[in-house]
């Protein structure tokens, strides 16, 4: 009996050590951007229930910090709403001795929402209305540029409140650099970054207190990222798109936007006023961001496993979330990218 | 124990290990090593803010304190729109706080029975302990309507001709801040006030009612200027936490970075936009100006605090 429950246990820690080999306990960190936090939070989740060993721990502390956190080597992977600058990819390869990838995950749409009492239909824009409103050119609602968009709509003659993000955020940065690509008084004027200096409006801090700052102001009109519009149910503005079509934002139309894309081999590219009847004008993509050269064995095998992952069983549990999964033409790109991971 | 030998031998005589039993070097080296933790604390705190902020401040130089441009994608700074939105909130709050605060504190000190006093002192050091982000959504939720709706059209039909009160509301401002402000700071003053009301001496209050005056009159004359030292103290250690409050201001002050004469215009102030802007910060520049703001936000409350001090010196050499 004692022999035989002997036999067992050395069996069995046999077996758990040539587990041990290719499956250790993993810690991963990482850390950046608030706008996918919901999907990589599921992510993580389901990873690490089909992943026992494996921990994943992400803080969604904006994406400066994640791109901040990944050069200095404090994180094993940053995570970004927007693709880092040449500046900053000159300043990892310094800093850790290794280029750093770029690999898209998911993407979303930003929408103008707007709190108009009487105003029942859904309004449309076009880019010029929106630079025009966002600059303080287009003062009131009944102004042309709005009007001539919306002939069937019965607009107010108030006075519009701008409402706009006053923490430095990713969806600030797809809102402007869509504006800046389509009004050169834009690109002139206040131009693209994740906080700029706005010529109009109100200051809200985070999705919540732009809603909260709408919901109070009669005739406002605000930006948020499409979940959280679907999410408190604000009427969502349809915007032209570059082929001139007024389009609705929904995961079909942001995963239209980024089919038409010339996709580079490093992935940083803006998907804003992308190209195609369907695509909608105001999308972007999120980025993980790992160094090419990782270390420590283990760490590597994990990492690739979950882009891998990600790509393939991840993405369909995008559109329950409101993201739009990558087209399949990106998916394939980047499953080839990830052979670069040494 | 300790008392016995002390009192029986004179301290010449007293070896080594007498004291260390006596435990007067113990004591001195732990407090002593208590005390020292702050001043290198403060140091290290001024040192990182000086170091951390070399770029902007070699860039800039004394405009940045003047200047009034924030751009961070042209990588233009000016910080006295900040500067301003700390003072005027700060300010506004200690001028609603500082009457209802020690109004309150005189009630719970001298007028009302002592177990009520005690009742509502614990509530109001409960208030004390509220998150300030609670504070923020009140400010959202109750705060601003309220004001949208009742308290600012009053004001401005009935102030309308002050510039303080004109232009357009938008329920975000730098006045809702103050209010809001008011409302976080005025338990500090409260519960510290009713404190140093408390422990003036009882022998005082007899001394004034001998004299004939009335219970206010002891109140008013007698009992408030012998305890005005440490209620200034309470008005002091609430405007700190007024300047450097971040999360509620942000939420209400509307984030605009100008210079309104209108109170009921949207401001901003250091500490909500260093909080607003710093986890996006992506520059160099962008970062280290943050960090310089932190210094000036610093710079500002030794200020105020060195000011404070000469007043009260100058209250206790007026008083007395």
């Amino acid at each position: 009996m004692t022999k035989r429950f002997l036999s067992a246990a050395v069996a069995a820690s046999l077996f758990l050590a040539s587990c041990g080999s290719s499956e250790q306990p993993q810690n991963l960190t990482g850390a950046g951007a608030t706008f996918p936090y919901p999907m990589y939070s599921k992510w993580f989740s389901e990873y690490q229930k089909a992943h026992p060993l494996v921990q994943i721990n992400y803080q969604s502390q904006g994406s400066g910090a994640g791109i901040r956190q990944v050069t200095e080597g404090t994180v094993d992977f940053g995570a970004s709403d927007q693709p880092m600058t040449d500046e900053q990819i000159a300043a990892f390869q310094t800093a850790r001795k290794t280029p750093v990838l770029h690999f898209p995950t998911v993407m979303g749409a930003v929408v103008p929402t707007y709190n108009l009492p009487g105003v029942t239909a859904d309004l449309k824009f076009t880019p010029a209305a929106l630079a025009g409103i966002f600059l303080g050119k287009v003062k009131k609602w009944n102004d042309p540029a709005i009007a001539s968009a919306n002939p069937d709509v019965k607009l107010p003659g108030d006075d519009i409140v701008v409402v706009h993000r006053s923490d430095g955020s990713g969806t600030s940065f797809v809102f402007t650099d869509f504006l800046t690509k389509v009004s050169p008084d834009w690109a002139a004027g206040p131009g693209k970054g994740s906080a700029i200096n706005w010529p109009v409006g109100l200051g809200g801090k985070g999705n919540e207190g732009v809603v909260g700052l709408l919901k109070q102001t009669p005739n406002s009109i605000a930006y948020t990222e499409m979940i959280y519009a679907v999410q408190n149910k604000l009427p969502m503005g349809d915007v032209q798109n570059a082929a001139g079509k007024f389009v609705k934002a929904s995961p079909e139309s942001v995963t239209a936007a980024a089919a038409n894309m010339q996709m580079p081999d490093d992935f940083r590219v803006s998907i804003t006023n992308a190209a195609g009847e369907a695509a909608y004008p105001i999308s972007s993509l999120t980025w993980l961001l790992v160094p090419q050269t990782i270390q420590d064995a283990g760490k590597r095998q994990v990492i690739t496993d979950f882009l891998t992952w990600m790509l393939t069983t991840g993405q369909g549990m995008a559109p329950a979330l409101q993201y739009a999964a990558l087209p399949a033409a990106v998916v394939e790109k980047e499953k080839a990218a990830i052979a670069q991971i040494k | 124990m300790a008392t016995q030998p002390a009192t029986l031998s004179p301290s010449s005589e007293r070896s080594f290990l007498q004291r260390i039993r006596s435990g007067d070097a113990v004591a001195h080296t732990l407090t002593g090593m208590a005390a020292s933790t702050i001043l290198a604390v403060t140091i290290l705190l001024a040192y990182h803010l000086w170091s951390g902020s070399s770029l902007p401040r070699s860039a800039f130089g004394w405009s940045f304190v003047t200047g009034s441009d924030w751009d961070p994608v042209a990588e233009k700074f000016g910080a006295l729109p900040f500067i301003f939105g700390t003072l005027t909130t700060s300010l506004l709050s200690l001028l609603i706080a500082v009457p209802v605060g020690l109004g309150a504190a005189i009630f719970l000190a001298e007028l009302a029975p002592r177990g009520a006093s005690d009742a509502l002192t614990f509530m109001i050091e409960l208030l004390a302990a509220v998150p300030s982000v609670i504070y923020g959504l009140l400010g959202i939720f109750l705060l601003v309507p309220f004001l949208q709706s009742t308290l600012v059209p009053v004001l401005v039909s009935t102030l309308g001709f002050l510039p303080i009160f004109q232009g357009q509301f938008f329920g975000v401002s730098v006045f809702s801040a103050g209010i809001i402000l008011a409302i976080m700071i005025v338990p500090f003053i409260i519960s510290v006030s009713r404190e140093v009301l408390l422990a003036v001496p009882q022998d005082q209050r007899e001394a004034a009612l001998a004299l004939g005056s009335t219970k206010w009159e002891s109140t008013w004359k007698i009992v408030v200027p012998y305890a005005m030292r440490g209620i200034m103290g309470s008005v002091f250690l609430a405007l700190a936490r007024a300047l450097g409050e971040t999360m509620a201001v942000t939420m209400v002050i509307g984030n605009k970075p100008q210079i309104a004469t209108s109170l009921l215009a949207p401001g901003y102030s250091i500490a909500a936009v260093i909080a607003n802007e710093f986890a996006e910060a992506t520059g160099n520049m962008h970062q280290q100006v943050l960090i310089e703001l932190g210094l000036v936000l610093f710079a500002l409350t030794v200020l105020i605090n060195g000011a404070a001090r000469l007043l009260i010196l100058s209250t206790k050499a007026g008083g007395k």
